[in-house]
């Protein structure tokens, strides 16, 4: 099978355990579902850094330097921001936000 | 080894969404694929030839320390415009990294399908960005709520996508990089014409649609580069967004097409708001709202984003403790367009520690509103809008909404009698058994759980 051929099963594949994976969720937890997806589609990092370490002109450097940038703004913020929300669902009885850190 | 690697990452997306949608799993979840995005990194700086450290290693420096300063410092109100925020640059980095391909092989020696995929990554990417923006402009008041429209714009619109079209066919066939340029242009452009016609209240669909977006340049970006770890989470996320934005659409009973196209959601184009709004409302203090509440037996709280502007929900929290320890039962109806995203409210009264079992969905809240002696609205409008149910003209017609008009009393926090987002005149405020407290929900609330002590 050709690279292309290969890319898109997976694609394809992807998709639908995309779908399976997220079609089951109460709406509560769509803020930080939302959010924690938006973080996930910051693995353009990994193209970013790829594509920034060619860098063989000055405007490669620049425009590689945003790309990793932005995706990375897009990874650590949305991953961080997400983990913020989801700290303040403590379930009934878990007063305390010390012990949180490993949720069963 | 390398492919081995990002499998595991991929598997750690997977789970880690699983996970996302139970809430004793979620904040694992979000670790777990963090830990995911972390190995498919390292493995990214290990495997690929970086000739260019000091670049690679600034941006990760900069980009981390933008991003930990943005998450730590946004209110949990503003949590809607961060997202799009975060999802706009993801989207951008996409377009970015497809111009560097550009700049970096020669377009004609490249398969067909890989300039396929370059152009389709620049044009999503492109889109998300300029769109998120616009939305982040919208939510955040930096430009108005009210959808912008004018004349010809279908003409405008049209034309835009031809030229991106063109421009792509162009590349296609030529490989010539100075038109791909561009079809980069046009697609910010579209990206600001696609979302300035979508009125404020509609911002949530977009960003949530923007994100799937995003996901998909991800994957493009995935097929330029042949890395499937990229593909799977693109297209993980392209299809989680699809599915969060035809939820959002449902609980608004409409179509995605109508949200997108429709013009919906402003104040100016209503007709007869005018006329309706000199009627006769009856005007509540402090005082009048807690002797209500006071001696009620049932209380059921409608928040909506006047409560989160007003950074209100503790002093919601206090006002409710202070009426159960009268041993009036209270309940939150927690609509599932309430705020500016699905479950806004949710995480701000979590985050004044308001019990689980007290928030009631719209199946479980609407049926018991009959029996409940004091409905308290708290900058809601749209979600207890009756029009809803009764006037087929009106723009949120079927829409489902908390027959909030069927209990004893309803008490209305509002700043003003102005329309509400979606820009629609609330026949609720005019009705014999609603009072009107106009005033910023927090102050309204403070002043109400001040007054309670003396009745």
């Amino acid at each position: 099978m050709s690279v292309l051929i290969v890319g898109i099963t997976v694609f394809v594949l992807a998709s639908f355990v995309g779908f399976e994976v997220i079609s089951k969720v109460p709406p509560t937890l769509h803020t930080p579902l939302m959010s924690g997806a938006n973080a996930i589609s910051g693995i353009t990092v990994i193209a970013a850094v790829t594509a920034a370490g060619l860098g063989s002109t000055a405007v490669v450097e620049v425009l590689g330097f945003l790309a990793v940038a932005t995706a990375t703004v897009n990874v650590v913020g949305g991953f961080l921001v997400t983990d913020r929300m989801l700290q303040m669902f403590r379930r009934p009885g878990a007063r305390d936000p010390g012990k949180e850190t490993s949720p069963k | 080894m390398i492919e081995l690697l990002y499998l595991a990452s991929a598997v750690a997306f997977i789970v880690g969404l699983k996970r996302l949608g139970g809430p004793k799993t979620a904040r694992s979840g979000n670790r777990i694929a963090a830990a995911g995005m972390l190995v498919a990194l390292v493995v990214a700086l290990v495997d690929a030839d970086i000739v260019n450290w000091a670049t690679v290693a600034a941006g990760l420096v900069v980009g981390t320390i933008i991003g930990v300063w943005g998450a730590i410092r946004v209110q949990m109100t503003a949590m809607p415009q961060m997202v799009a925020v975060f999802n706009g640059l993801g989207g951008i980095a996409s377009a970015l990294v497809a111009a560097v391909a550009v700049l970096e092989a020669d377009l004609s020696a490249l398969p067909a399908q890989t300039t396929l995929t370059i152009l389709i990554s620049t044009l999503i990417g492109a889109v998300t960005f300029t769109g998120s923006f616009v939305a982040f402009a919208k939510l955040q008041g930096l430009i108005g709520g009210n959808p912008i429209v004018f004349t010809g714009q279908q003409v405008v619109n049209a034309s835009l996508l031809v030229v991106a079209l063109g421009a792509g066919v162009l590349v296609m066939a030529d490989s010539n990089p100075d038109v791909y340029w561009i079809l980069g242009a046009v697609a910010l452009i579209i990206g600001v014409m696609a979302v300035i016609p979508i009125g404020g209240a509609d911002m949530p669909v977009v960003i949530s649609l923007l994100n799937s977006f995003s996901g998909l340049a991800a994957a493009s970006a995935g097929f330029v580069f042949e890395n499937n770890a990229l593909i799977i989470g693109g297209a993980l996320v392209g299809a989680a967004g699809l599915i969060l934005t035809i939820q959002m659409t449902r609980a608004m009973n409409r179509s995605l097409a109508n949200v997108l196209f429709a013009g919906f959601g402003g104040g100016d184009a209503v007709i007869g708001s005018g006329e309706m709004s000199t009627k006769p409302v009856k005007r509540a203090t402090a005082e009048d709202a807690a002797i209500a509440l006071g001696y009620a037996e049932s209380v059921m709280v409608v928040p909506g984003y006047g409560l989160a502007v007003a950074q209100a929900q503790h002093a919601t929290r206090k006002l409710a403790t202070a009426l159960e320890d009268r041993g009036i039962t209270v309940h939150y109806a927690i609509h599932p367009v309430a705020g500016r995203m699905p479950g806004h409210m949710n995480v701000l009264l979590a985050e004044a520690d308001v019990p689980y079992e007290q928030l009631l969905d719209l199946e479980q809240a609407d049926p018991r509103l009959p029996q409940t002696d004091v409905v308290l609205i708290l900058g809601a409008n749209d979600v207890v809008n009756p029009s809803a149910r009764d006037d087929s003209s009106s723009p949120i017609y079927g829409m489902p909404i908390f027959n909030v008009d069927r209990a004893g009393t309803v008490i209305v926090v509002k700043r003003s009698l102005s329309p509400g987002f979606a820009g629609i005149d609330n026949p609720l405020f005019y009705n014999d058994n609603t009072l009107m407290f106009f005033a910023d929900a927090k102050d309204a609330l403070e002043q109400t759980l001040a007054a309670l002590r003396d009745v």
